[in-house]
């Protein structure tokens, strides 16, 4: 039934095209900086320290264990892996790369566009692992977030990048079965964002909602963001990681030549203000003033929206979609936080997961082959039925092992002091907090 | 309730797959691709309505 199936080699790339890559890959990492300061902000001053320690520790282990496993399960599109053969159709569900990232090496100092491609991986699989970590934040032990990073690195976006990136049978929908081009995620937005973000949601069910959130006489209490000035420098950073990502992601994953990129380019921005203006509205509407914290929701739900579409629709298009992202975002934190009772501080759920799947959604919508929505549909349904149960079977395991919240004490006194023996603003004074009564 | 509900969304996977083996028949088949969505959706709302917490007095 298993088989290991040969493929042609990669096909070789222009040393310009590959330059121009190479670049656009090393300024993609300001959009993992951007997710990790939102993250920081948006906690609460006493966790700021071990927030942004946990960023940069959760994608260190990320890193490792990819080269160190992860890589060999995701493959490489132009390299032999493994498939099951059904229906007359071989579906390859498994990659077989090389050990420590040797797909990155040069043969013969030659380019080509694996070596590429596993560096998108390497930056993807650390921008996936931090975003459940901002989800946790005011409870979630160090510890048991690095061993979630771990654990989403070595299996869980592997076996997704292999399917979508790697040659897998989700890109293959086209091939096999006459859906367009097969699914297409072409800056990340199903790997990186729905992953990360339905990861968020298994958290937040595991962990709980921080103590005194939702208390007994009322809906919820509102814990504001503590550095506004973080957050939305965060945002204007993940602009410019994101028009990296999704240029290179068009290059690599579509093969788009680089006259296409300015398109894709606009196509990111466009998608990301009309997102913002729209919760700008809608904040305005519903609570009389903007709300800075929402507003950087927006934003980046817009931003991970055109991960799905910035490379495949129009501008018109495009701001469609950002205008949807940004008026659900609201919407779906007071839905999440009121009737739901899902504490997610740093919006991940709605931003990353529901803006993720929207975007592949929208995608589909707006794609001129025929099939392309059935094939998007195909990968939306692999993530909420695959990818979302094993997730949460994973984490409750190591939740068993690791506990993910940190003692009653820890969070009262929070996580800098509790966890890493000092806090993020040392000189600040602490005032009493009447959430703890 | 949650691991019922988290038990049901991949029945709806599968669905979708059997569909797409199934029928080439592409309307056909988008309606029961369809059908594998919408339990996975009624899987999800059963694992979302089982983690809301009580409200009141019975709340933690």
């Amino acid at each position: 039934m298993n088989s290991l199936i040969p493929v042609a080699p990669a096909p070789a790339m222009s040393e310009a095209v590959f330059a121009f890559t190479l670049i656009l890959l090393l300024i993609a990492p300001l959009a993992i900086a951007g997710v990790a300061l939102i993250n920081a902000g948006l906690g609460r001053s006493r966790s700021a320290a071990q927030a942004m320690l946990g960023n940069v520790a959760i994608v260190a282990v990320a890193v490792v264990v990819f080269a160190l496993l992860g890589a060999m399960i995701a493959g490489e599109a132009a390299a032999p892996g493994h498939a099951i053969h059904l229906a007359g159709k071989a579906w390859r569900w498994i990659g077989s790369g090389r050990l420590l990232a040797g797909a990155a090496a040069a043969p013969g100092g030659s380019f080509h566009s694996g070596q590429l491609a596993t560096l998108f991986e390497f930056l993807a699989v650390a921008l996936t692992a931090i975003i459940p970590w901002g989800t946790g934040a005011d409870r979630f032990r160090l510890a048991a977030g690095c061993v979630c990073a771990a654990v989403l690195a070595g299996l869980v976006f592997p076996f997704f990048a292999c399917w979508t990136w790697g040659g897998g049978w989700l890109e293959q929908l086209g091939a096999n079965f006459g859906l367009g081009a097969g699914f297409l995620d072409l800056g990340g937005a199903a790997s990186i964002h729905a992953v990360g973000g339905l990861g968020a949601l298994a958290v937040v069910w595991i962990a709980g909602p921080r103590k005194g959130k939702f208390p007994k006489e009322g809906f919820s209490m509102a814990m504001p963001a503590h550095n506004a000035v973080y957050v939305l420098f965060g945002c204007l950073l993940s602009l410019v990681g994101w028009l990296a990502w999704n240029a290179a992601g068009a290059v690599l994953w579509r093969q788009a030549p680089l006259g296409e990129l300015p398109m894709t380019a606009i196509n990111t921005v466009l998608c990301a203000s009309a997102a913002i203006l729209a919760t700008l509205a809608v904040t305005r509407f519903r609570f009389g003033k903007p709300d800075a914290s929402m507003c950087a929701n927006g934003w980046l739900a817009g931003l991970v929206a055109s991960s799905a579409t910035a490379g495949l629709v129009t501008p018109a298009e495009s701001l469609l979609v950002g205008l949807v992202a940004g008026v659900a975002t609201p919407l779906l934190v007071e839905l999440l936080e009121l009737a739901l009772s899902i504490d997610d501080p740093s919006g991940a759920i709605g931003a990353h997961a529901v803006a993720g799947l929207w975007g592949l959604l929208a995608a589909g919508l707006f794609a001129a082959q025929p099939g392309q929505l059935l094939a998007q549909l195909v990968g939306i349904g692999t993530l909420l039925g695959v990818v979302l149960p094993v997730v949460y079977l994973l984490f409750a395991m190591i939740n068993r092992v690791v506990p993910f919240r940190v003692d009653p004490d820890g969070e009262r006194v929070g996580m800098d002091l509790h966890e890493l023996g000092g806090g993020a603003y040392p000189e600040f004074v602490i005032h009493r907090d009447d959430s703890y009564r | 309730m949650k691991y019922a509900g988290l038990l049901v969304m991949p029945a709806g996977f599968f669905l979708m797959i059997a569909a797409l083996v199934l029928f080439p028949d592409p309307s056909r088949r988008a309606i029961f691709m369809a059908c594998g969505l919408a339990i996975e959706g009624l899987g999800l709302g059963v694992a979302v309505r089982g983690h809301i917490l009580p409200r009141g007095d019975s709340r933690p």
